[in-house]
């Protein structure tokens, strides 16, 4: 054992890898892309690991590796597990050989996702048991009972997390390599009784699944993580009957609140399914109250209630369902603290004062020389003053919404972008329809939707924003990139010929930052009938090297400012009243330069940033935006 | 030392992660038990960042309550001002004077009130360090030490409980040698000057 300061996502991977996983497979997605990617960093070179095209393909890879016996992890956020779904589903009633932990991040806030959806509950819905860690610490140990779990009862199980803990960091104790376990792998071994899910296999298992969740309730009332913590000091003493119950990092949030030398009885519950009813029933025993603090949905507090409601208990259980807590966003300690304090009848602190000067709202924006910017804009111009309809998807892009570019109408989920504009333009020909997919989203989920588009013959122009990357999460490679996770060179898959044998006739590929030609581009090609698509192919400022930088020669600039009012980069700001650019943000994009009405923008080079520039490791954090890794003038590699 | 509470905050880009990673690192390698959480995402794109360090022993939340923060090290004035509420009472600011000014600033959707913003911190922050990074960095010769130059200002106040050479040592470890020297400067760079 040794000493490690880890991230929680990081610890989860060493354990994974400490207890013998054999193939890790997932998509990228915030809070959960570091998992993946710290197996591929510390790989011992025994494990298999890549990124998939999507989460249903990493679901499907994991199964097939799980049938043949060995132990498998997919990463995924809570929306990506809405893309797993239908292998997920079936699996559980196939069942697996090697232990299958499914490692999903949920995102209460949300801070980085569309939707709050909590996997508590789909894991009651899909029948698939759940573990939910509440510190770093326990993710390191908790993952590697999962997998002893999952072989048990030869079920797929949820690891599931929320963002405090992925992206929370912890000095804990780790394994050395020789201590991993080592588990065999049979192979797959034909059976088709077993593998084949048909009708007669689905209700046989279904009634199996049941029965072995109802014992799971008292199996896991004994899992030492499940835990009740009696009340202790005055609490004690007074025979107080009130208890607190709570998970994840609420639990932890609640602890901290809590006077430490006098505090009522608490239940962690790190199964919320199947719930740990005996535990519970324990818990229950001699309490008035019970208040229940937890993030995205009420599960332990309807668990409770249904507990309640079975035994005939008069408890009064409180939470979300009596507006005792907040029904939505995440919990924090100021939010956890308030409510145990009006629970325990404590006098609440006095809020601490917010600042009473309104100060500058920082909402996330597009990197300075960013092509997206680029393209936003040479759509923009292109298509001034006609009626027009940009849909959006699911990556840095979705910030071209922000003013002053206000380039994205609709955003729904991955790939749907190209689906809506279909749907506007079938019910309104007037309107000219747009579909905005970066290169890894198309491969994800755009496919599917040209298919449609061309099929039923929609008109409409399909924009691929092609970085070169999985900008958002940090830089992971994809199909089109021609390297994988495990550090192969492979065969690119190109946008253009995959657009071209679907049948599309006018494919055009463009340098956004070459700006009257993509401008010009655009007006031609949106006139064509159809499907039409163009490609703005410019890397990720995170993956080439800067430029040089651009600069303003005051002299020459009227300060009209329509650099500023039309672009919104951030490396462009006002000083005295002229434009002025702050070369440490700048990457030379020239973008600006092409369309100063007078010139007074020079030195920056459209040329030298190409999409075969030689890219950057992938890492868990954007290097550009993120400055985690900068230090003392360059990069830190540390 | 039971506890140690600090917050570190500014704009994403400033580089106030790699700040947090190196207080855990010295605070590690004094055997102190260590949690941190930090923004990661899309906030990170010009947002306001933030990381939350948190030093000693029987740790549970890596998050810090408003009014628990010993130190807050802020890397621009109006993420100080934004953050104090987690200030605790008779707690320390270090703060950068330098300004960013967001987007939304310069197209006239939200307003920057610099000389608003650094007269209420002089106000309400009795233990309060402003420092002309604009000017250090500049002297140092790269604007890519402003963290390290902030957390030698900070140690300087006693709040952190480590020392300039627990955070240099950290620094050694996490940085390619051909940076030790203008970062160890930019550590040392407030020692015996007058700050304001």
């Amino acid at each position: 054992m040794h000493r490690e300061f880890l991230m929680g996502n990081e610890a989860i991977a060493l354990g994974a890898m400490a207890a013998g996983v054999k193939l890790v497979a997932g998509y990228p997605g915030t809070p959960s892309t570091e998992v993946l990617e710290t197996v591929a960093k510390r790989n011992p070179g025994s494990i298999y690991v890549e990124w998939s095209v999507n989460e249903k393909a990493a679901m499907e890879v994991a199964a097939g590796a799980a049938y043949s016996g060995a132990r498998v992890m997919v990463t995924m956020k809570q929306v990506g597990l809405n893309v797993a779904s239908d292998p997920l589903m079936s699996l559980e009633y196939v069942g697996v050989k090697g232990g299958l932990v499914v490692m999903v991040a949920d995102d209460p806030g949300p801070i980085s996702s569309q939707t709050e959806q909590d996997t508590r509950t789909f894991a009651q819905f899909a029948k698939v048991p759940l573990f939910d860690p509440s510190s770093v610490a326990e993710a390191y140990e908790m993952i590697q009972e999962a997998f002893d779990f999952s072989e048990q009862y030869h079920t797929p199980v949820f690891f599931r997390c929320t963002t405090r803990v992925d992206h929370g960091y912890e000095a804990i104790e780790v394994k050395e390599e020789d201590e991993y376990k080592e588990m065999p792998v049979e192979g797959f071994v034909k059976d088709s009784s077993r593998w084949v899910i048909f009708p007669r296999l689905s209700l046989k298992n279904h009634g199996l699944i049941e029965k072995r969740n109802r014992e799971l309730t008292a199996v896991l009332s004994e899992y030492p993580r499940n835990a009740i913590q009696g009340e202790t000091g005055s609490y004690k003493e007074s025979g107080c009957r009130k208890g607190i119950a709570s998970h994840g990092i609420s639990y932890m949030y609640a602890l901290d609140s809590l006077d430490r030398e006098n505090h009522v009885r608490l239940l962690k519950v790190a199964t919320p399914f199947p719930f740990p009813e005996e535990l519970a029933l324990q818990f229950l025993e001699g309490l008035d109250e019970v208040l229940c603090i937890e993030e995205l949905d009420p599960v332990i507090e309807r668990a409770l209630l249904q507990l309640c409601g079975k035994h005939q208990l008069q408890v009064r259980i409180r939470g979300k369902l009596t507006g005792d807590m907040a029904p939505a966003g995440e919990n924090t300690m100021l939010s956890v603290g308030r409510a145990i304090n009006s629970f325990l009848g404590l006098s609440a602190e006095p809020l601490p004062k917010p600042a009473d000067i309104s100060l500058p709202v920082r909402p996330p924006v597009l990197c300075a020389g960013c092509p997206h910017r680029a393209s936003f804009y040479a759509v923009k111009q292109a298509m001034k003053g006609k009626k027009t309809i940009y849909c959006g998807d699911i990556g840095c892009y979705t910030l071209g919404n922000a003013m002053p570019l206000d380039m994205c109408d609709t955003c729904l989920c991955m790939g749907a972008g190209i689906n809506i504009a279909q749907g506007v333009g079938h019910l309104d020909k007037g309107t000219k329809c747009f579909a905005f997919v970066g290169d890894s989203t198309f491969f994800a989920a755009g496919l599917t939707g040209v298919v449609n588009a061309f099929y039923n013959q929609a008109e409409m122009t399909l924009v691929v924003l092609d970085n070169s990357t999985t900008a958002m999460t940090g830089h992971q490679p994809h199909p089109g990139t021609g390297r994988t996770v495990m550090g192969q060179v492979v065969e690119k898959v190109s946008i253009e010929k995959v657009l071209r044998a679907i049948g599309l006739t006018v494919v055009e590929t463009v340098n956004p930052l070459d700006f009257e030609r993509a401008r010009d581009t655009i007006r031609r090609v949106a006139e064509e009938p159809g499907v039409k698509a163009v490609i703005f192919r410019s890397p990720c400022i995170a993956v080439t090297k800067p430029a040089g930088h651009a600069a303003v020669q005051a002299e020459k600039c009227i300060a009209c400012q329509k650099c500023i009012r039309e672009l919104g980069c951030p490396a462009l700001i006002l000083k005295e009243g002229k434009a002025f650019i702050d070369a440490s943000l700048c990457t030379g994009c020239t973008l600006c330069e092409q369309i100063c009405p007078v010139g007074a923008i020079y030195g920056g080079d459209k040329t030298a940033a190409s999409c075969d520039a030689k890219a950057s490791p992938f890492r868990g954090d954007c290097p550009r935006t993120s400055a985690s890794l900068r230090v003392g003038g360059e990069k830190n590699e540390a | 030392m039971k506890h140690k509470n600090i917050i570190l905050c500014g704009v994403g880009g400033q580089g106030t992660i790699l700040a947090s990673k190196l207080i855990a690192a010295a605070a590690m390698k004094k055997g102190l038990g260590v949690k941190t959480a930090e923004t990661i995402g899309m906030a990170q794109r010009g947002g306001s960042v933030f990381s939350h360090v948190r030093l000693g022993e029987e740790l549970h939340s890596p998050m810090i309550a408003p009014g628990q923060a010993d130190i807050i090290i802020a890397f621009e004035p109006a993420e100080a001002l934004r953050h104090l509420p987690f200030l605790k009472e008779g707690g320390t600011v270090v703060a950068s004077l330098a300004p960013i000014f967001p987007v939304s600033t310069l197209i006239g959707d939200s307003s920057y009130p610099l000389e608003e913003v650094l007269q209420q911190l002089k106000n309400t922050i009795k233990k309060l360090t402003l420092i002309d990074s604009e000017a250090a960095v500049r002297e140092l010769g790269s604007p890519k030490v402003l963290n390290v130059l902030l957390l030698g200002a900070a140690v300087r106040t006693g709040e952190l409980g480590l020392e300039l050479e627990d955070i240099e040592a950290a620094l050694h470890e996490k940085v390619p040698a051909r940076f030790h020297e203008l970062n160890d400067r930019a550590l040392r760079y407030t020692e015996g000057k007058k700050l304001p």
